[in-house]
């Protein structure tokens, strides 16, 4: 197959750094999606995505405008995905009324303050490719990246596994067995930042929250339990991307959004699947 | 572990007051429960019975007085009770093996990794105990109302505590679950001290030792005594009982009925 050639090819090494980014990326998505699924805080996700782009916008100011070479993109990003965690957690901690208000207060102006720090930063940045992603800014290094930040996240997340399992079943429950929860809680958002932060430059700051949870959601139909349903998810991750960039490559389209489609046709399916199956056990 | 004689007060309460918003949900409270009893909380909605679980709990704090629970703060000994929210309120779709659930009640005894051998005989034997030995791979989603609640009751005999609280238990589930439950209950009431609240006190004599009636103010009555004033306790302010013997005369029911 054609994909197959061009992933050997040595003449476009991006699309191998996209796709073993993918891969590597998948098994973070497929365990931190399980979480963000099962604990239903996809938008809280949605918000700490977006909140990225302010990170890259600081990132590109200070390495284009300041020359601080060592503070990029991808640092930036990083930081600001931590930064947003944090806030988005400790307000949903503490304000019992109006969060989904600060919440989408904060979405909107981690994306300005990107915006106006790209539109400070000389020379021409496209923000479409941060924000729909682009594969083509994929290097050896983010593959590094990727695996250090997959290393940590997996390893947290499997190490406390029945902590944050009980914690999203029922917090209350778990205060009462003396488990710090506002940690574990604050701890599950920041390994769902850093995950989001994986995935930015292949599927886009827009998309990235489809793919941390459609592939859990997908998964949920099928699973008996966290486990199975995070395994399921990798899987299903893996397969979205894969079949994603090979359709894209060989169709020039853009990688993010045929990933994304894939993935909602996907999700479309195993809900009428699971809503038929329901119907014939009545 | 060290067990209680049934002597001992099992919970301690004095002059407790706690508001919320500057509305008073507790006045004055003043109570003593023994280790073994078996108490059933009941009142109006609204009375403050969750207010008083959620004080003894240690998940609020008193504006004035006093809690003891098992001769500690409520944030001290909250290892030792064994507690059974309402199932109703969890997620119906959350992907977990009733296995899983009952073992969030050794959740203290680790702090990362799996569980011990010892944390999972427990939970088995929890189960058991429960009538459930065969449920534990089950879906938590998956299995009926009221072996749901048994789940739930056997995560908190998992926990090994000397007290167990259960909220709401009979909402929501059939008669002869409700029958089971206080099987199991009676059962269980000979190694702990069962509190029980509800706001359905049809069947409250026929387990309960006392009862704590929980209207802003808190009154305990040993079950023997049920007389008017408990009832308008219960129920919270005058009511009329409504009778069923029908005796009506052309005019309608006779006049000098219970108030």
């Amino acid at each position: 197959m054609e994909f197959l050639n061009a992933l050997a090819d040595p003449a476009i090494p991006f699309l191998r750094y996209a796709f073993g980014a993918g891969i590597l990326a998948s098994l973070a998505f497929g365990i931190i999606g399980t979480y963000v699924v099962a604990r239903r805080i996809t938008y809280i996700a949605g918000a700490i995505a977006h909140c990225v782009l302010g990170g890259i916008g600081a990132g590109l100011y200070c390495q284009h405008k300041l020359g601080i070479t060592w503070f990029g993109p991808l640092s930036g990003a990083i930081v600001a995905a931590l930064l947003a965690a944090i806030i988005i957690g400790l307000v949903s901690l503490h304000a019992s009324q109006r969060e989904d208000t600060a919440i989408g207060a904060l979405w909107a102006i981690g994306m300005a303050v990107g915006l106006l720090f790209i539109a400070k930063t000389p020379g021409y940045i496209e923000p479409m490719s941060y924000l729909f992603g682009n594969i083509l800014l994929i290097s050896k290094f983010d593959l590094w990246m990727v695996l250090v930040l997959d290393t940590l996240v997996v390893g947290i997340a499997t190490l406390f596994y029945h902590k944050f399992l009980a914690v999203c079943f029922d917090e209350e429950y778990a205060r009462l067995r003396g488990v710090r929860t506002d940690l574990y809680y604050l701890l599950l958002l920041c390994l769902t930042a850093l995950t989001v932060v994986l995935l930015v430059r292949v599927v886009g700051i827009v998309m990235v929250i489809a793919l941390l949870t459609l592939p859990a959601a997908v998964a949920s139909n099928f699973a008996k339990g966290l486990w199975q349903m995070m395994v399921l998810a990798t899987l299903f991750c893996i397969a979205f991307i894969a079949s994603g960039l090979a359709i894209s490559y060989s169709n020039d389209l853009p990688s993010g959004p045929t990933i994304i489609i894939i993935a909602g046709f996907a999700y479309l399916a195993a809900s009428v699947f699971q809503h038929f199956r329901k119907n014939r056990g009545r | 572990m060290n067990t209680i004689g049934t002597q001992e007060a099992a919970i301690r309460i004095r002059d407790l007051n706690f508001a919320y918003n500057g509305t008073p949900i507790l006045e004055s409270v003043t109570l003593d429960i023994m280790a073994r009893d078996s108490l059933c909380i009941v009142g109006p909605n609204g009375g403050g019975k969750t207010t008083l679980l959620k004080l003894i709990l240690g998940l609020l704090k008193p504006d004035q007085g006093e809690i003891q629970v098992l001769g500690q703060t409520p944030e001290k000994s909250r290892l030792r009770i064994g507690y059974v929210p309402q199932y109703a309120r969890y997620d119906p779709q959350f992907p977990v093996t009733v296995l899983n659930v009952v073992l969030m009640g050794r959740l203290d005894r680790i702090f990362c990794g799996a569980y011990a051998k010892t944390d999972r005989e427990a939970a088995q034997t929890a189960l058991e105990e429960m009538g459930l030995a065969d449920l534990g791979g089950r879906l938590f989603s998956e299995i009926s109302g009221g072996q749901r609640q048994r789940v739930l009751i056997a995560r908190a005999l998992a926990a090994e505590g000397e007290l167990l609280i259960l909220d709401e238990p009979t909402a929501n589930i059939d008669a002869a679950s409700e029958e089971h439950l206080f099987e199991v209950l009676g059962k269980l009431n000979e190694r702990l001290t069962v509190m029980l609240v509800t706001h359905d006190v049809g069947f409250a004599s026929k387990f309960f030792k006392s009862i704590v009636c929980v209207n802003r103010q808190v009154v305990l009555h040993p079950t023997s005594e049920l007389t008017g004033d408990l009832i308008r306790n219960m129920y919270g302010g005058d009511i009329r009982m409504i009778r069923h013997d029908h005796r009506c005369s052309p005019e309608g029911h006779c006049n000098h009925g219970i108030s």
